[in-house]
Formats: structure tokens, C-alpha cells, sequence
């Protein structure tokens, strides 16, 4: 295996490109180094992205706030403008493992790994986030949910890396949320999470995003859902057509964590809770 | 295979050492640079036996490749200790027999002491949320807990009294 730390995106996206063997981008590790523990991941390059400064950039400009691709979970949460402005992504973020853990993942390392269980993904697809990818001859912008395209599987070619992830500009009358179901109180995988972000105009719900995680093969927007609230004070009624449209959106899978009748049921449970908490956040009454 | 050299700082001490480039820095520590207070318990950064700080960070050694550790500074629970005197920590670990076969043991105090460095009197809800990256088997946490909320005082009373000098 050989290592090797470049110093920009696009010299990472050419060492990817030239590479005939298996390459494997390093950033927190959280995920690729236990890979090659288990003999699951045998990289013939690995190239870490973390000498790269943008990276390791949270940044701030008139359409919203960029944050590196290998900016770990601990700074995120330590970062009081984005706590400030979008805590329902970093809360997802920081959801992800114990503070060992949180010293090292990143945002992006969470989205590539690509489980359908990714905590920060449902959160960063109802913010609105999009991905910086660059290449070894092109950069693109991409929305989050075009990104992971089933378990394990992304989008990005083969000499793509995501240097950052931006979050759109906010205005008072904002808020998201996101809530994850566990079966113990930390360091589990979720059986079903919901993403709620939602905008307020004289108090009556304009524009809202809603992302389920864990009850698909990809993290899934439902558009339903988002419908379902949007033009009203967030009502009973209005939450439970919410919570039926996140029920009939699911397509779990049946396992030792949680049934397809319970992740169904719970998926409206927690995007209802979590609707409730983004619309709290934007000042809602 | 080529090897990787890598220049860094190990407890204050300036440390070199050549590594595989898959290595983590777990193996390094223990097989290379002989400080075996570090433990591999899974291996998988689930149980935080190998817990050590970079950078001030609390991380797990074994989800670090040792290449990327150059030029940085690492921290070992062989630092705790300062001119032959435990860590607060350690005593009160001892103090309130919170060990029992020890193989956590260094990882705790390091988790708890980037607790503390960060956060001087924690409730025991933030101790327990703190250690959650940290398994035992033994002892059934309570009196890691305990050990802790002890320590915490004893080293928020020494601080007030080197202040007040």
C-alpha cells in the first residue's frame, strides 16, 4: 500500500486517476480503517485529504456556509455559527459514535460510506446541502441526495473526490431538526432517523424539506410530506397527513433492529417529533 | 514494500520511527515505540482501549495510520504521569478500585482526562456520556464514574489553591 497526503483537491482526484489499483480516499478513517481490520477493504493507495486546506475549511459567504470535506463532527459541533444556524445538521453529525469517534468523522465521510443508516445524511438532503465534487479535469456541484445511489454506492467516478459541503443561506424564520430511533441511548446505529428544515412566513409553514433515513436503501425525500405542511401552523391534522405520507414513503428492511411494520409506524413518529422541534427552532407557535 | 517515515512528538518527547504505510499507530506505539499502556481491545474503535490524543483530540490509535501522526503531537497515558507523581485520575482510579483486570483501565484515563481538560466539573450524566466510547467488562462503570466525580474534585481544589498562591 502506499500513502500519500496531497496538498489540494485536484492532486488527490489525479493521484485517484492514475491509480490501476484499489484507491481509497482517507479522512477520518472511522470507516476505511476498520474496513482493512476486517479484510474487507485491501487499498493499494490510500490518499489522506486532511494537509488539504479547503478540507479543512468552515466557511462563510452571501449564499450560505461551505464546510470541508475532512472538518471532523467534534469541530462542527464546537463551530457556534453553525450550531446557531443549522442545528439540526450538526446534532446528526454529532450523533455519529463516541467522542473518539468524533474527533475524526467527517460529514462527507459519512455520506460516502454510503449506509442507508448515515445519521448526517437525512439532516444535509432536508438542509438543502449540495457537494463540492472535483475531479482531475472538471468540479461540479451536487445535491446530497444525488450522491449515495444505494448501500455502499455512490455517484462519484472513479478520480471524484467531495472537498465540501455547502449549506444554502438562512433567514430568521428557519429551523431543522433531525431525530434518530436507538434502541440504547448512545453509540447505536439508527433503526429509523427523520430530517425536518423548514422556513416560516407569518407564522404558517412556507417551504419545508423532509428526509427519512434508514427505512430505504438510500436516505429518501418525501415530498408528500413536505406538502402536507406546508401553508399551515403545523396542526394535528396537518402532522398526522406528515406522518402518513413518511409511513408510505418507507421501503425498510426486515432485521434484528427493527421490523418493517415498526420502522414504517416510527418513521411518521419521529418525522411528526422532529417537524414540531425545526418549527419550535424558526419561531413557530 | 516501502516503508514510511514518520518524525513526531510522543508525550513532549521527540520520537522517529519507520512503519509500513498500512500501519496504525496503535501497532507503532506498542511494537515500535515501546509504550504498551496502549491496548487493542477490538480494533475497530468500538471499545477505546487504545485511546490516546492527538492534538489534544481524544481518539482511538487503532483508526490512525501512523503516517499521519507526522509532525503531530501524541498523547499516551505514559504522559500522565509527571516527575514520577500520578495523574490525579490514576489515583483516584486506584483510590476507588475502579479496575479490575486493567486492560480498559488506560483508556478511561485518557477519555476522562480530555473530559476534564475540557470540561473541570462534569455532572455524572456528562462523565457517562464522555466514557461512552470507552468499554469494561469488569466493573460495571459505577465506580469508574465515581472515580472521576473524585478526581474532578480533588483537581478543581488543587487549582483554586494554585491560584490563590
Amino acid at each position: 500500500m502506499r500513502y500519500e497526503a496531497p496538498k489540494t483537491t485536484k492532486e488527490a482526484a489525479t493521484f485517484l486517476k492514475k491509480e490501476k489499483g484499489a484507491a481509497f480516499i482517507l479522512a477520518g478513517g472511522t470507516d476505511l480503517l476498520v474496513k482493512m481490520k476486517l479484510g474487507l477493504s485491501e487499498p493499494d493507495l490510500v490518499v489522506d485529504i486532511k494537509k488539504i486546506p479547503a478540507m479543512n475549511a468552515i466557511s462563510h459567504s452571501a449564499t450560505g456556509s461551505k464546510i470541508g470535506g475532512a472538518v471532523s463532527g467534534a469541530e462542527l459541533g464546537e463551530h457556534k455559527g453553525l450550531c446557531k444556524t443549522w442545528p439540526g445538521v450538526v446534532e446528526a453529525t454529532n450523533l455519529i459514535g463516541s467522542d473518539q469517534i468524533q474527533s475524526r468523522a467527517t460529514m462527507v465521510g459519512n455520506l460516502c460510506n454510503a449506509s442507508p443508516a448515515a445519521d448526517s445524511v437525512p439532516a444535509m438532503i432536508a438542509a438543502g446541502a449540495k457537494a463540492i465534487v472535483v475531479g482531475s479535469t472538471k468540479r461540479r456541484t451536487v445535491p446530497i441526495e444525488k450522491i449515495v445511489t444505494g448501500p455502499g454506492q455512490t455517484s462519484l467516478a472513479d478520480d471524484e473526490v467531495i472537498e465540501a459541503i455547502t449549506l444554502p443561506k438562512r433567514g430568521k424564520k428557519a429551523g431543522d431538526a433531525y431525530l434518530r430511533f436507538i434502541p440504547r441511548t448512545e453509540m447505536d446505529i439508527a433503526v429509523v432517523s427523520a430530517g425536518v428544515n423548514l422556513t416560516l412566513e407569518r407564522g404558517v409553514v412556507k417551504t419545508a424539506r423532509i428526509c427519512l433515513g434508514a427505512v430505504a436503501p438510500t436516505a429518501i425525500l418525501v415530498p408528500a410530506a413536505a406538502k402536507a405542511i406546508i401553508g399551515t401552523k403545523l396542526d394535528d391534522e396537518a402532522l398526522e397527513k406528515l406522518a402518513a405520507a413518511c409511513s408510505a414513503a418507507c421501503n425498510p428492511i426486515d432485521d434484528k433492529r427493527g421490523t418493517i411494520e415498526y420502522r414504517v409506524r416510527v418513521a411518521g413518529v419521529l418525522a411528526k417529533r422532529a417537524a414540531k422541534i425545526a418549527f419550535q427552532r424558526a419561531g413557530g407557535v | 514494500m516501502s516503508s514510511v517515515l514518520v518524525s513526531t512528538t510522543i508525550n513532549g518527547d521527540p520520537i522517529e520511527f519507520a512503519c509500513p504505510p498500512e500501519e496504525t499507530l496503535l501497532d507503532s506505539l506498542r511494537d515500535r515505540v515501546g509504550l504498551t499502556g496502549v491496548k487493542e481491545g477490538c480494533g475497530t474503535g468500538d471499545c477505546g482501549s487504545c485511546s490516546v490524543t492527538l492534538d489534544g483530540r481524544l481518539m482511538c490509535s487503532c483508526l490512525v495510520l501512523s503516517a499521519e501522526v507526522e509532525g503531530r503531537q501524541v498523547g499516551t497515558v505514559e504522559g500522565m504521569v509527571e516527575n514520577g507523581q500520578l495523574h490525579p485520575l490514576q489515583e483516584s482510579f486506584i483510590d476507588n478500585a475502579a479496575l479490575q483486570c486493567g486492560i480498559c483501565t488506560p483508556g478511561f484515563l485518557i477519555a476522562a482526562n480530555a473530559l476534564l481538560e475540557r470540561n473541570p466539573s462534569p455532572t455524572e450524566k456528562e462523565i457517562r456520556y464522555a466514557l461512552a466510547g470507552n468499554l469494561c467488562r469488569c466493573t460495571g462503570y459505577d465506580k469508574i464514574v465515581r472515580a472521576v466525580q473524585v478526581a474532578s474534585k480533588e483537581m478543581r481544589k488543587k487549582s483554586k489553591k494554585t491560584k490563590k498562591k
